[in-house]
This record gives structure tokens, sequence and C-alpha cells, in this order.
């Protein structure tokens, strides 16, 4: 860049805010709909002060009734609103799963393209918070099997920003998952000028040239770090942010291990059935003879949730060593 | 499930060898890729290491004795192997066969080129390399990486030194070797031995009271020899230059760069680089004696002296003033590997104007060496030792240091200009490091 556009610092949760401030200023069709959204301003205080500047028609706070959330919002969207619904924590989702599959990913379709659904569902997700059973979970894999929806999963400001004024401006639905333990751990400078980011594009934090590391989420920066760590030992990885579980940028994959031959895959989410089987299969149909170690998968337990005692969340969770752990011993493979 | 194995060629115009002496007796166990019997021809000794892990059942040739290539010379005994071996042996005698045709000239190539002889001759390249395949047992255990790779540049993995866990080859492997050329994949499993100190085998092998008959290289040798001595008359100088700086530079780069590149990294491009900007300084050392006058080169060619087994060659490094550190270690590592190959290419021989002689790495403190006729100067770089050095302020400190050596044509310079140079060259090289961009 020639010249330095004028930028902020901000922690990811203020990008989300300054996000959707500028959302609702920009475009009098944008509402926020979602529990404790209003006068509550969000439990992380993400709207707070929203429901006096746009009123309580664009800023709505709604029963403890997932379903209708995002049920009134695919309504919202299909007749010419740009709803941003708000699941206060991923793990109460479950109830508009119908809402979600089967009504917002197949509107297009059913409609033959007459009605789409122009709708963003924001929901913080994630663990090592102590936030135990029911604050903790990931639920992309729940979602990203589904044809109709897209997910993005943004780890830094920057994409937060550039990410969801792209699920805003979709003409379709986008899960938009936020990691809450990056909340206020990650800071980052913010151009204070509109942009999107492509959904399904990845970003390469880090190049290398020994092993590909994707990754997403809270755990984007730490394999960074594992691998920063691991430069110290002149070992190269390269790093990928997958930014979106779906569409997923193939190509970026793909290119990386055509160059590292070696590929390691890191998410909270546990492992079976989890975004990492779709990556390790589709690598496996398109570059077989460029691996040259067996890929591998390093991710959070298959139980059913996250213990509240620390010591189990730290079990539960992959540490930045375990992770240089694991990128060292495929290097060395 | 005996295995027997054959008498390799090793060059491709070798057709016979003989058993130097066999390095395992009957009853024995040898591992996989173990050495087991020393052969030598008339271009090479080398040690040929077993292709199964097993125990020596029978040696069928006795030391001394003379066979041709393929050969049955000995029948090992495959341990752990189980029915499956029965199917693989025919393929891993395949295998052996074709390996055995994918073999370049080792080191010592006794036709190989000569220093900027035009007759020199010109690389018969291997259009069987081709043929290089891994055997079915080979391949178990590789990677789809490994595999594809070694089918597209012709490697036989089994020939390949293993770099990853518990010795797997790995793609970064058969890549290295591939940049080295099929010749050298194979040389790091049957190393070429280095020339006996009783210089036996450099030259065949000589008996006491006959007479070793000239091949064209050796002749070319000598003639170019006297040629420069008779007509170019040699003066001598050296001065002591502390290359501490540069050594920790050149020791700290040097993983990388290898890993990075697939050459190593010595000092002879640092080297060179200093070389070059000398001469920028010294410009009648990159000139010539004729007989209309001094003339002054406009290309900076820098020959680099290689010394192989049986001869000498200099490769030049054109227009070597255009290139980086980085530029320079690639280009002289690329000539190096092509003559230990025999791969140099006429136009890679002509055209110097100044050479260079990495002359320390076998420990030589101080050498008066031949210039290369037609040129001004050679200079020498002698081994590196660390010394006792008396610093400036008076104190001693332990240094690492380096005898530079030059040899130059009288007709062209005089001692004021040879001495200036290597002054300017010895402050060059004391400049250099500890840190800087290759």
């Amino acid at each position: 860049m020639a010249v330095a556009s004028p930028s902020k610092v901000m922690t990811n949760v203020e990008a989300v805010r300054s996000t959707l401030y500028d959302a609702l200023k920009r475009d009098d069709k944008a509402v926020i709909l979602g529990e404790d959204v209003g006068n509550r301003g969000n439990v992380f205080l993400i709207t707070k002060g929203f429901i006096e500047e746009f009123g309580p028609e664009r800023i709505i706070d709604t029963p403890i009734a997932e379903a209708s959330i995002v049920g009134i919002a695919v309504g919202m969207a299909m007749e010419g609103l740009r709803p941003i619904a708000e699941i206060q924590f991923a793990d109460f989702i479950y109830p508009a799963f119908n809402q979600i599959v089967g009504e917002a990913a197949k509107t297009r379709y059913r409609s033959n393209g007459e009605y789409t659904c122009p709708m963003v569902i924001r929901t913080p997700y994630g663990g090592g918070v102590r936030g135990a059973l029911s604050h903790s979970v990931s639920v992309e894999a729940l979602f990203y099997h589904v044809p109709g929806l897209k997910i993005v999963v943004p780890s830094t400001p920057r994409d937060i920003k550039g990410l969801l004024n792209a699920a805003i401006e979709d003409p379709d639905p986008v899960l938009f998952l936020e990691h809450k333990r990056t909340y206020r751990l990650i800071k980052d400078d913010v151009p204070d000028e509109y942009f999107t980011i492509p959904i399904g594009k990845a970003n390469i934090t880090q190049e290398g040239t020994q092993l590909t590391v994707v990754s997403y989420g809270l755990y984007a920066h730490q394999s960074l770090e594992a691998a920063r760590k691991l430069q110290d030992e002149n070992l190269s990885v390269e790093v990928i942010d997958l930014r979106s579980v779906r569409p997923m940028d193939r190509n970026a994959i793909l290119d990386s291990v055509r160059k590292t031959h070696k590929l390691l895959i890191i998410h909270e989410d546990n492992k079976f059935g989890g975004v990492g089987a779709e990556i390790s299969a589709m690598v496996a149909e398109e570059a077989l003879f460029e691996l040259d170690a067996p890929i591998r998968r390093l991710c959070c337990p298959d139980v059913p949730a996250m213990g509240y005692a620390l010591p189990l969340e730290e079990e539960y969770m992959i540490s930045t060593d375990r992770m240089a752990e694991e990128m060292r011993a495929m290097v060395r493979f | 499930m005996p295995t027997t194995i054959t008498m390799p060629q090793l060059g491709e115009t070798v057709t016979e060898g003989t058993v130097a002496q066999w390095l395992k007796k009957p009853g024995e166990s040898v591992e996989k890729y173990e050495a087991f019997v020393e052969v030598s021809t008339d271009k090479v000794n080398a040690e040929v290491p077993a292709p199964v892990t097993g125990t020596i059942k029978e040696l069928l040739v006795k030391e001394g004795e003379t066979v041709a290539t393929g050969t049955p010379i000995a029948v090992i005994e495959e341990v752990g192997a189980a029915a499956s071996s029965a199917r693989s042996t025919p393929a891993a005698e395949k295998a052996e066969a074709n390996k055995q045709a994918s073999q370049e000239p080792v080191p010592g190539k006794s036709d190989a080129p000569v220093a900027p002889a035009p007759a020199a001759t010109a690389p018969s390249n291997g259009s069987h390399a081709g043929q290089a395949v891994s055997s079915e047992a080979s391949l178990r255990g590789a990677s789809p990486a490994v595999r594809r790779l070694a089918r597209e540049h012709h490697i036989d993995i089994a020939q390949l030194k293993g770099s990853g866990q518990n010795g797997r080859v790995t793609a970064d492997d058969v890549l290295a070797a591939a940049r080295m050329g099929p010749a050298a994949a194979v040389g790091q499993a049957i190393s070429a031995k280095p020339i006996p100190a009783d210089g036996k085998s450099s030259y065949g092998d000589p008996i006491p009271g006959t007479t070793i008959p000239l091949n064209q290289a050796r002749k070319i040798i000598a003639q170019r020899m006297v040629e420069s001595k008779r007509t170019a008359p040699h003066a001598w100088s050296m001065v002591e230059v502390d290359v501490t700086d540069l050594w920790k530079w050149r020791t700290r780069e040097k993983d990388r760069f290898v890993r990075d590149h697939g050459h190593s990294l010595t000092l002879l491009p640092f080297f060179i680089r200093a070389v070059i900007e000398a001469i920028g300084a010294f410009p009648l050392m990159n000139a010539k004696f004729t007989d209309e006058g001094i003339y002054v080169n406009k290309e900076v060619n820098i020959g680099i002296a290689i010394g192989l087994a049986t001869n000498l060659v200099v490769p030049v490094i054109k227009n070597a003033d255009k290139l980086s550190i980085k530029g320079l270690a690639l280009a002289a590592g690329e000539l190096i590997d092509k003559a230990r190959r025999g791969k140099l290419g006429v136009d890679e021989l002509a055209g110097g104007t100044f050479t260079v002689n990495n002359n320390g790495a076998n420990g030589s403190y101080a050498s008066a060496p031949i210039i290369n006729g037609g040129q001004a100067g050679i200079v020498t770089m002698e081994a590196v030792v660390k010394k006792p050095v008396v610093t400036k302020d008076d104190a001693i400190a332990i240094r690492s240091m380096m005898n530079v050596c030059l040899s130059l044509d009288h007709r062209v310079v005089d001692g004021y200009v040879a001495s200036g140079f290597l002054a300017d060259l010895k402050k060059r090289l004391e400049a250099m490091g500890p840190d800087g961009a290759l």
C-alpha cells in the first residue's frame, strides 16, 4: 500500500461492534435481533447503546426462543430486510437447527430463485473461557455439511470487519462464528474505511516449506505462534487461517500441500467428522501423490462437553506447545 | 530366500570389475545398505552396499578375480522375508539390472574434459538414466509423494540414504538426489573411495617397474603445464588472512543454504566475491600477455580449479562480477557437481580470465600454483587454521587464519601491483562477516 489509510487498533469484540454499528448506519434495512441485544446491549456489550440510537424496531430484544429468532429473521430476509440474528451462545443454537438448515439454507432453491435469504446469524462459540458444558461448543461441523449455507470463522479484527461486511452483503444466509476467547485476547489494526474480504478465501499467515498447517479461529493464532517458535529451530511451517469453512479455499490448501508435501489440521471442534475430516478427504482425493506423510488432525477430544474444572478444560483444549510438538514430529517424519 | 548379487556396473563404459576385498565372510550378517564388498575397476574403487538384510551365504568370486558386470558374485540369504519375498525377488533382480544400467561414471572418469582444452570429450549423457526404477521392495513404506517423485526423476529409492524418521526416504531426499543427478544419487550409497595416499587406483593399479600409458587427459594436462611454466615467468607471494568473522557468517548460513538451495555453502563463493572486488581495484590482474601488448579483459570470468582422482578440471563462472555471493555459490556448486559427474561441457571449461584454487580442503598450508595459460594470475585458498594471533592492542587471541597464495605472470604485472592486489584481497576478506546478506 502506497499510502497508509486511516485505521484503529481494536479487539475482536470491538471489531464486531463497530462493523455492526457501521452497517446499521449505512443501511436502514439492517436490523439486529436476539436475546439481550436491546436494553442489555448484548452479554459482551457488543450492541450497547444501539437501541437508544437506532430504536427498538431495528434492535429487537427477543424471548429465549432461538427457533423464533432465526425463523423471524428468515421471514424478514425474504421480504427485503437485512436481518442480523444473534444466538447468544452457539451452545443454544440447536433449537434453531430446523430454521437454519431446513428453511434459510433452502430458500433460494425451494423458490427457484424467486426468494433469497440475505441474513447473518452471528454467534460466539469456542472454549478456553471456563464456559463449561453450555458456553464452550464449536458447532461448525454440525452445519458445514449443509449446502446453501456459508460458514465463516474469522480470527482477527480485520478479518471480522471484512467478513462481517461480506456476510451482510451476501444474498444468502451466512453463519458467522466468533471465537469468544479471541474477543478481548486479539487486538490489531483495522482500516476505518468500508471493505469486504471474500467469503471462502483463506489467509496464509506464514509461508513455509516443510509442513502445511491448516487451522481457524483461536487455533489460527496458536498454530501461528507454534510455527514461529519452530522457525528458531530452522523448521519451516506454512500456516493457513481458513477464515471460512464453507465454501472452503481448496486451492490455498492444495497449493500449499503441493509445496510442503505434509498436512496437519488443527481445530478445536472434535475430530470425528469435523472440518479436518473434509480437508483430509479433499487432499487425499486431489493431491495424494503430493503427500510425503500421513495427514494428521490435531483436534479436541470426542467427548460430549468440556469440563468446567480448570485441569479438565486445559486437558481438553490444545496447548501451543502440543501444536509445536506435533509440527516438529511431522517435519521430521 | 537367497538373493544373488551381481557385479555392479560402476560407470557407463565399465564392463568388468575386480573384487578387491570382501568386507564380509560367509555366515556373517549384513544390513541392507551396508557395504559388503569392495570392487575396483579401472576408473574407481567403490564399496558396494547390500541390497537386502541377511546373511552372506556364499561368495562366488575370489578376491583379486575380475569378472564381467552382471556376473553373480555372492548370495545373501535374506532374513525376515516372508512369502512375499519370493515374489519380490525377480522384481528386485530386475531393479538391480536397471540400477546398474543407470549408474553414471563416478569421479575419476579418466576421459573427463580437461581444463580449457578444446579436445575435451563432449559429455556423453546417459540416455538410459530413465530406466532407473525402484524395486517393489524398496517402495514399501515410501510415501505417495516419494513414489511419484522417484518415478518422475528416474531415481531408485533403494539407492538413497533417508533423512527422515528411522531412515525413511523423504520427498526432499528424492528432490535433492534429482538435483544432483542420477549418478550422485547412486554415489550416496556406493561411495567412491578417496584416492589412497600411495596413489594407487587413480591411475589404475600402478605396478612398480612398469609404464602407465598416457591417456588423452593426462597428455593435455602435461602439455599445458609445461607451456605455462615455460612461457610465463612465475612469481609468487603469500598473505595471511584473518577469516574469523567470515567463517562465523558462513557457519551461520550454511545449514539454511543447503536446505534451500541443495548446494553446500563453502568459503569459496565468499572468496571469489572478494577476488572479483580486488580485480575491480586492480584490473591488471584480469589481463593477459600477448605479443601486441597487455590485453585487459572486459569480462571477469573466474575459473575454479577442481581436482579429481585422475585429473584436473577448471570450469569457469562467466561474468562472475555480476553475481552475488549466493549466485556464485550456486554457480560454483553446479559446476563442481558437474565436474564430479564428468558432465562439464566444453563451453563451461573455456574463457577463464583468472583462476581460484581452493587448495586448503586437504590441509595444504601454502602452495605455488601454475598459472592457467593466458591469464595473469592464480590465487589459492589454503587451509583455515585456528592460531594464536597478536592483536592490534598486543593481546593474544585465537583467530581463524588462512593463507592466500598468488602466482603471477611477471610479464603482465610486477610485485607492486601483485602485492597491492593481495593486500586489497586480504582487506576485503577480513571485512566480510560476521553478518551480511549473501
